[in-house]
């Protein structure tokens, strides 16, 4: 393991590190019941070498932050159809930024996250602010997500 | 020359209907305020053809949070459903005034876990007949153990034997023939549907109704139903039952034309398979929610057509019993079904223990009490096939999940969408029954 070492640490390391970087978890907002989305993404991810933690629908925000902190995964993917996602999404980024050893986790969301159609890309910005390595409206389609997931980072900071 | 005094109940209505040759249509429909609700169910009833009224609960009531119900109400927010809960009895009883009667019956649909206060409201308010069970409401929708949602089942289900007890005629609708809506192989809709209706039967309840939903192939749709009908023959003696067919719950097309052919598709499958009663949805599915107005057109529409497909069938006779019941989809959903019950006497427990040694296994569905090592694939002719059965007792086991690519899932989903949108670009007509008789799945027979 590239961090062998630090983990008998008795303070967390400076800079924090994913243990398994090439593994993903898939979590949804607790308010959406939708599993497709959560099926293809992992699919998607599979096929791009990703070993994947698929915590299925309705995922309570305090198991998405327990495993993510058991598992210090490579990236967090929040992926929501149901219109709710830009509000359920902005409080679980909250708690997963709230744990100082998941600073540098990248976490994205994605999918249908509000219920204006075309103008859902007001939900970007606020989400982005509030934590978030980077948001996939659906209109987007996936080849962004795909250039992300090639070397997922914490966040683009911009002037 | 008396005609015997008609029995009220949702099942005697709707066995009555069938002995007339008319197949009862019934729509999803669910609003927040009485006077929409009590106007949409008089729009139903009003409407041309055998028709029974649907109200459908919000989904706060489906996860029992009737608090937040209330305060929506009072904040005069819009619920998307019938806070059957948070109204109380009087409200609910008021709102039905002079709605429900011996040719018009209701029944409460609402998707929940644990659905012990939903019942408990829906009989004080005086309504008899709901839908759903242990697995396919916990699993699909739901984070709910399983190890919770039976036990709160079996005690819903004796709630209901309470009031059937008392002569309230109960009627209960499993949900098992859909699941997750789409890419599930026939026979384990068809086994976890009469699974459900066992339960139901064990736990007291006398008249039932067993659901299946349109999937991929007309042909293995059929075959499907043929299949429900004999187990349920086989195995709930004493049981009043009936089918009722559900149209397409998986993504819907995008073109009127599409979605109306889909639609008309449901209508020529419960008619051709002797269903009793059909879900009806609306061409606009894609789009929105329909209004009240549209779903009595479609309701309509529906039940003419279904008269149409009837009058065919009965003239020239070709169309009834040509789906052997004796199929694929009756092996293997019989295997399923013998496979489960033989996990112990208590049919709870069979249910339990079925999920943890993946014995039931529903495709694709990620709650934490489903194996979900099963995997579908849609043949080329249409038909749903097990890509992996993971450890379920199927007589052909396939292991091939890691086959799947997010793509192929994609064509998948989109596979009826895109196939009826599309019907007319093919040039020349698809053989109906491609496969039959020359399938390699049916080499086995």
């Amino acid at each position: 393991m590239s961090d062998a070492g630090a983990g008998d640490a008795l303070e967390p390391t400076p800079e924090s590190r994913p243990t398994k970087p090439k593994r993903a978890v898939i979590a949804t907002v607790p308010s959406d019941s939708h599993m497709w989305n959560m099926v293809y993404i992992e699919l998607v991810l599979r096929e791009n070498g990703w070993d994947v933690n698929n915590l299925g629908a309705c995922t309570p925000a305090e198991l998405v932050v327990e495993t993510c902190l058991a598992e210090r995964p490579g990236m967090l993917v929040v992926s929501s159809v149901n219109g709710h996602g830009h509000i359920g999404g902005r409080k679980l980024i909250g708690q997963i930024r709230s744990q100082s050893e998941l600073d540098y986790l990248p976490v994205v969301i994605g999918g249908k996250l509000g219920t204006l159609g075309a103008n859902n890309s007001v939900f970007v910005e606020p989400l982005v602010s509030a934590g978030y390595s980077a948001v996939f409206m659906e209109a987007e389609g996936l080849e962004a997500f795909a250039r992300f997931i090639e070397t997922p980072r914490r966040a683009e900071l911009v002037a | 020359m008396s005609s015997p005094a008609l029995v009220s109940g949702f099942g005697q209505y709707v066995a009555r209907q069938a002995s007339a040759g008319r197949l009862v249509v019934q729509p999803r429909m669910g609003f927040s305020a009485t006077e929409r609700m009590r106007e949409g169910l008089l729009a139903v009833k009003r409407a041309a053809g055998s028709t029974a009224g649907t109200i459908t609960l919000d989904s706060f009531t489906r996860i029992g949070r009737h608090a937040s119900a209330i305060r929506h109400l009072d904040e005069e927010l819009t619920l998307n459903g019938y806070p059957i809960v948070a109204y109380g009895p009087d409200a609910t009883r008021a709102m039905l005034e002079g709605v429900e009667d011996v040719d018009f019956p209701i029944q409460v649909r609402h998707g929940s876990a644990d659905p012990r206060e939903i019942f408990a409201a829906m009989l004080a308010s005086g309504l008899y007949a709901s839908e759903g069970g242990p697995i396919s409401y916990c699993l699909p929708y739901s984070r709910t153990p399983l190890a919770e949602a039976v036990p709160a089942w079996r005690e819903s289900a004796e709630l209901l034997a309470e009031a059937q007890a008392a002569g309230g005629p109960v009627h209960m609708e499993t949900f098992g023939g859909c699941l997750l809506g789409q890419l599930c192989p026939p026979s384990l809709l068809v086994a976890v549907s009469l699974l459900e209706g066992v339960f139901f039967q064990t736990h007291g309840l006398t008249n039932v109704s067993l659901s299946y939903a349109q999937q991929t192939s007309p042909a293995q749709d059929r075959e499907a139903v043929a299949a429900l009908r004999r187990l349920a023959d086989e195995f709930l003696p004493g049981v009043d039952w009936h089918v009722v067919i559900y149209t397409y719950m998986g993504l819907f097309p995008s073109t009127l034309e599409g979605a109306q052919a889909l639609l008309d598709e449901s209508v020529r499958l419960a008619s051709e398979s002797g269903a009793e009663r059909l879900i009806v949805k609306t061409a606009l599915e894609a789009f929105r929610i329909p209004t009240i107005e549209e779903n009595v057109e479609a309701l309509e529409r529906s039940a003419d057509l279904a008269l149409q497909v009837r009058r065919m069938s009965m003239a020239d006779g070709l169309y009834f019993d040509m789906y052997e019941s004796d199929s694929e989809t009756y092996a293997e959903a019989r295997g399923l079904i013998e496979a489960v019950l033989q996990l112990d006497t208590d049919i709870d427990a069979a249910l339990l223990k079925a999920f943890e040694r993946g014995i039931l296994d529903i495709p694709f569905c990620l709650h934490p009490d489903n194996r979900n090592e099963a995997r579908s694939v849609i043949a080329p002719d249409g038909r749903l096939q097990w890509l992996d059965t993971g450890q379920m007792p199927l007589p052909q086991p396939h292991h091939a999940a890691d086959s799947l690519t997010a793509d192929g899932l994609l064509t998948s989903l989109n596979y009826t969408a895109s196939r009826y949108d599309n019907a007319l670009d093919h040039g020349q007509a698809m053989p109906a029954l491609a496969g039959q008789g020359q399938s390699p799945t049916m080499e086995n027979t």
